[in-house]
């Protein structure tokens, strides 16, 4: 079966979802440019958006055509050759219109994954649940004669497992978008022990044809994005409560969140980035990982006390960020939780005091939204690294340790074969996690 | 030629913003004015120095289209509601594409010589920042013929340019052609910072030469040009009275705040014809002769010139069929600073369409405007000087693909 054969059903299970939506999304749009090919003039091509409720299938459609009105804007030189020959559609407008009512006539929302049992291709992103997940595909697999292939973008269980419980015989890889899919550049690649080589052939070529970065992991639970994360963010935690035999926990975690922000000039803290995924998303991952991995304690207190305490994270309809350890107003920080008052102490109250605790950022510090438009960032680092270095602040101290230990995780992955290199773990953190340089590098 | 039956003026003008992207105060999320904002304000602007709408003999409007971009036609009816005065006024408004600004001008010009007026308010407007540049492009698309809109590139007017530059690249070499348009990109940029309501008065790139070298994209944009070479999407408006001796009596204007209309060259050609030869403007060289021999004159006496550079490439091509360069050595002429505004003539001492901006209804009212600040000392930050023996200036303005156009020669009385 070739590709674009494969293509002509598709379903995507979770579409309303965070990670379902992007995914349904840049498939419909993978699948009517493949169909307006000329060769495949007369086919019929499917895509069944799948999820539990109508109310988000239909919010899901919305989104689908803002969005792919959007992507049609940005690609017209492309889509004026594709109606080339269709003399009734001469301006740009015009052409956008068709596409767009082109791509929606491809989708077919369905609340039944009966849906599913016609289709070649199953793209999986529901509930990280690994019983869930493989309850699932294996009641689509003994319904659906056609053998299909599956995708799942899961973010921690292994692939291998998911194949076993299900009954998929090698056809599926682990196709792991990062959130938003039709944002974010990178995918990690992982295949089971079982894994088809046509399958991830036609992973690939699914991958270039959307023009994502493709980091091939090894079917570890967590993978590589997670593997490192979820480490970070455990070393997070204890340095957290390390610190906090000094000061007030909420203020120690005003520190570390500084220090991993600003410090080692990140995108955001390490809570925040914990906020942004979800507090009950982290300790599933964590779960799921720790019941895998032997050796290893892939496990915090902590962060199930904040989680019985009610402490979420995440974000709303719009995209703004929910409070989670760190309260926000329109995602600007502005207070952290303290659990022994169980309730958010405003930063006014300790920033000035924690700041002076941690000392001045060296003057040559970059600002990460400076640093990631800069083309080669060498010098630049090593100049910081070595500011860092000199300077006797316990800021620059604790974001030394930090790196190291960010390090240590990057070489674990490494050794422990999640990674096939150090490169591909910097890769990771550039691309999926918008890191301005490599947790590996000579700084 | 026959020599004018009167003595017709510029005095007056005045220019809006040009808004649109680089603007500081530009944000397409919010909502803007409209039409009817830029009309008002280039008029009034205009009127108060004329000593009211009372001196007004008649109205003229230049306008591309705002039936698409603004769902508006009808526009000679808005001069009243620049001011009441202007009731029951005769108004009329001309369109010709991007050449609209030039037409107006000549209407008015006309008007006085056929001694139905003498004080003639001509306005130019365009506001195109209403919807995204690809659907705007759809709109600009009509001043080409719209039987080649089906073949044409998504963004038609740069594609038809593109055309041009790749064809000027391929006769006369490509590396010392960009080099020439990265510098007068640079230059419009910089003469656009000495000029408050320029569109990129506000720029501060550094290395303006390297970001007009930046590599054409043909997968994204077009294949021979990059966007900066191109001017910019832009809402604005300008205004002037055209006027006689006598309106010059009636409205209390000194002689030497006004400029005199030496000459003009207003031709077209068919807009359904392909350029026989796309490295150069030959219907722009026909306006120019035309304007320069009734105005009885030659190049070298002109002081300064404002041309039509909608896109770079047509900036050099202009400068060849004003005759400043031999075919192919337009990029020279730039290149050893001729153009510059110390140069042997400035060129578009304000910008131009790529830096002061492109509300191309406006456009060729805003050429007159700055033609008149210029040969009257009151440029500002954007004043050249002006030698005796050159008391001349020129401008070009340009409809479609070298179709339909308006050249004037001005002197300084
Ligand atoms: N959110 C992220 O940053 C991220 C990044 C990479 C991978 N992932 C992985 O992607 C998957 C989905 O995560 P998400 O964040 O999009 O979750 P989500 O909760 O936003 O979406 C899951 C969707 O699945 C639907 N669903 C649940 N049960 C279903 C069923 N039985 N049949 C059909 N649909 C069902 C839900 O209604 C929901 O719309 C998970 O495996 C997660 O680990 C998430």
């Amino acid at each position: 079966m070739s590709y674009e054969e494969r293509l002509q059903n598709v379903s995507v299970l979770g579409a309303a979802g965070k990670m379902g939506s992007g995914i349904l999304l840049l498939t419909a749009v993978e699948m009517a440019d493949t169909s307006l090919k000329p060769e495949f003039k007369g086919k019929s091509f499917v895509l069944n958006a799948i999820d539990v409720s109508d109310q988000a299938l239909s919010g899901l459609m919305k989104y689908l055509y803002v969005q792919v009105q959007k992507m049609a804007e940005k690609k017209m030189v492309q889509l004026r050759q594709f109606y080339s020959n269709r003399a009734d559609l001469i301006e740009n407008s015009e052409i956008v219109d068709e596409y767009v009512r082109y791509v929606i006539s491809l989708v077919r929302t369905s609340t039944r994954i009966e849906s599913a049992f016609d289709s070649l291709l199953i793209f999986e992103a529901i509930k990280e649940n690994p019983e869930l997940k493989g309850k699932i595909l294996s009641s689509i697999d003994t319904n659906n004669p056609k053998k299909p292939w599956y995708f799942t973008n899961t973010s921690s269980i292994p692939i291998s497992e998911i194949d076993k419980n299900s009954g998929l015989e090698g056809r599926i890889i682990g196709f792991h978008f990062y959130n938003p899919p039709a944002i974010q550049k990178l995918v990690e690649l992982i295949k089971g022990e079982k894994t088809l080589k046509e399958l991830e052939a036609f992973a690939l070529q699914y991958a270039k044809n959307m023009r994502k970065i493709v980091v091939p992991a090894n079917d570890i639970a967590g993978f590589i994005g997670n593997g490192h994360f979820m480490r970070d963010l455990l070393f997070g935690m204890k340095l957290v409560e390390r610190l906090s035999a000094d000061m007030p926990m909420h203020e120690a975690v005003y520190i570390v969140n500084k220090v991993t922000q600003d410090f080692l000039v990140r995108p955001m803290g390490i809570f925040q980035l914990i906020d942004y995924v979800g507090i009950d998303v982290c300790q599933y991952i964590l779960s799921v990982m720790n019941a895998r991995i032997a050796g290893e304690d892939l496990h915090s207190d902590l962060l199930d006390r904040y989680a019985g305490y009610g402490v979420k994270g995440g974000q709303f309809a719009d995209g703004s960020q929910k409070n989670g350890i760190l309260q926000y107003d329109k995602n600007k920080i502005t207070g952290i939780f303290c659990l022994k008052r169980k309730e958010y102490a405003p930063f006014i109250d300790f920033q000035d005091r924690n700041d002076a605790r941690l000392g001045n950022l060296p003057a040559n510090a970059p600002q990460w939204k400076t640093a990631i438009r800069v083309k080669n960032r060498d010098e630049l680092f090593s100049g910081y690294f070595d500011s860092l270095r000199k300077t006797e602040s316990p800021g620059a101290k604790l974001a030394l340790e930090y790196a190291a230990e960010s390090a240590r995780i990057a070489n674990q992955l490494v050794t422990n074969g999640v990674s096939h290199s150090a490169e591909n773990v910097n890769t990771v953190l550039l691309t999926g996690f918008f890191h301005a340089y490599g947790p590996v590098n000579k700084y | 030629m026959n020599p004018l039956r009167r003595k017709v003026y510029m005095v007056a003008g005045y220019n809006t913003v040009s808004m649109g992207t680089g603007r500081k105060e530009f944000n397409p999320k919010k909502e803007r004015p409209g039409l009817e904002y830029y009309i008002k304000e280039a008029g009034q602007g205009t009127l108060k120095q004329i000593g009211g709408a009372g001196n007004v003999d008649e109205c003229v409007i230049g306008n591309f289209i705002a039936a698409r971009f603004n769902k508006q036609a009808n526009m000679a009816a808005f001069f009243p509601y620049i001011d009441e005065g202007l009731r029951y006024k005769p108004a009329v408004r001309v369109e010709g594409a991007c050449a609209t600004g030039g037409l107006a001008l000549m209407t008015g010009i006309k008007s006085v010589l056929a001694e139905t007026a003498d004080v003639v308010l001509v306005v130019g407007v365009e506001v195109q920042n209403t919807v995204k540049a690809i659907y705007g492009a759809d709109f600009l698309a009509a001043a080409g013929w719209f039987q080649n809109r089906k073949n044409g590139h998504a963004y038609f007017f740069p594609g038809q340019f593109s055309d041009r530059a790749g064809a000027y690249f391929e006769k006369y070499g490509r590396e010392k052609t960009r080099q020439a348009l990265a510098r007068w990109y640079r230059n419009a940029i910089e003469n656009a910072r000495l000029c408050p309501t320029a569109q990129e008065y506000h720029n501060a790139t550094k290395d303006l030469e390297a970001q007009g070298l930046t590599e054409p994209n043909g997968k994204s944009f077009v294949d021979h040009l990059n966007v900066f070479d191109c001017s910019k999407v832009s809402d604005g408006a300008s205004a002037i009275a055209i006027i006689s001796e006598e309106g010059l009596k009636r409205v209390g204007i000194p002689l030497t705040d006004a400029i005199e209309v030496a000459g003009w060259g207003q031709v077209a050609d068919d807009l359904t014809k392909d350029p026989q030869d796309r490295t150069a403007l030959s219907t722009s060289k026909v306006a120019v002769e035309q304007a320069l021999q009734r105005a009885g004159i030659t190049r070298d006496q002109l002081a300064t010139a404002e041309i039509h550079d909608c896109f770079t490439i047509a900036g050099v091509m202009a400068i060849e069929a004003m005759g400043f360069a031999a075919p192919g050595k337009g990029p020279d002429f730039i290149l050893e600073g001729k153009t510059a505004r110390d140069g042997v003539i400035p060129f578009n001492t304000t910008g131009g369409l790529i830096g002061w901006g492109h509300p191309t209804g406006a456009t060729g009212v805003h050429q007159a405007v700055t033609i008149l600040e210029q040969l009257t000392g009151k440029a500002g930050d954007a004043q050249i000087i002006i030698p005796a023996d050159k008391p001349y200036g020129l401008s070009l303005n340009m409809g479609g693909d070298d179709k339909t156009l308006v050249s004037i020669v001005y002197r300084r009385p």
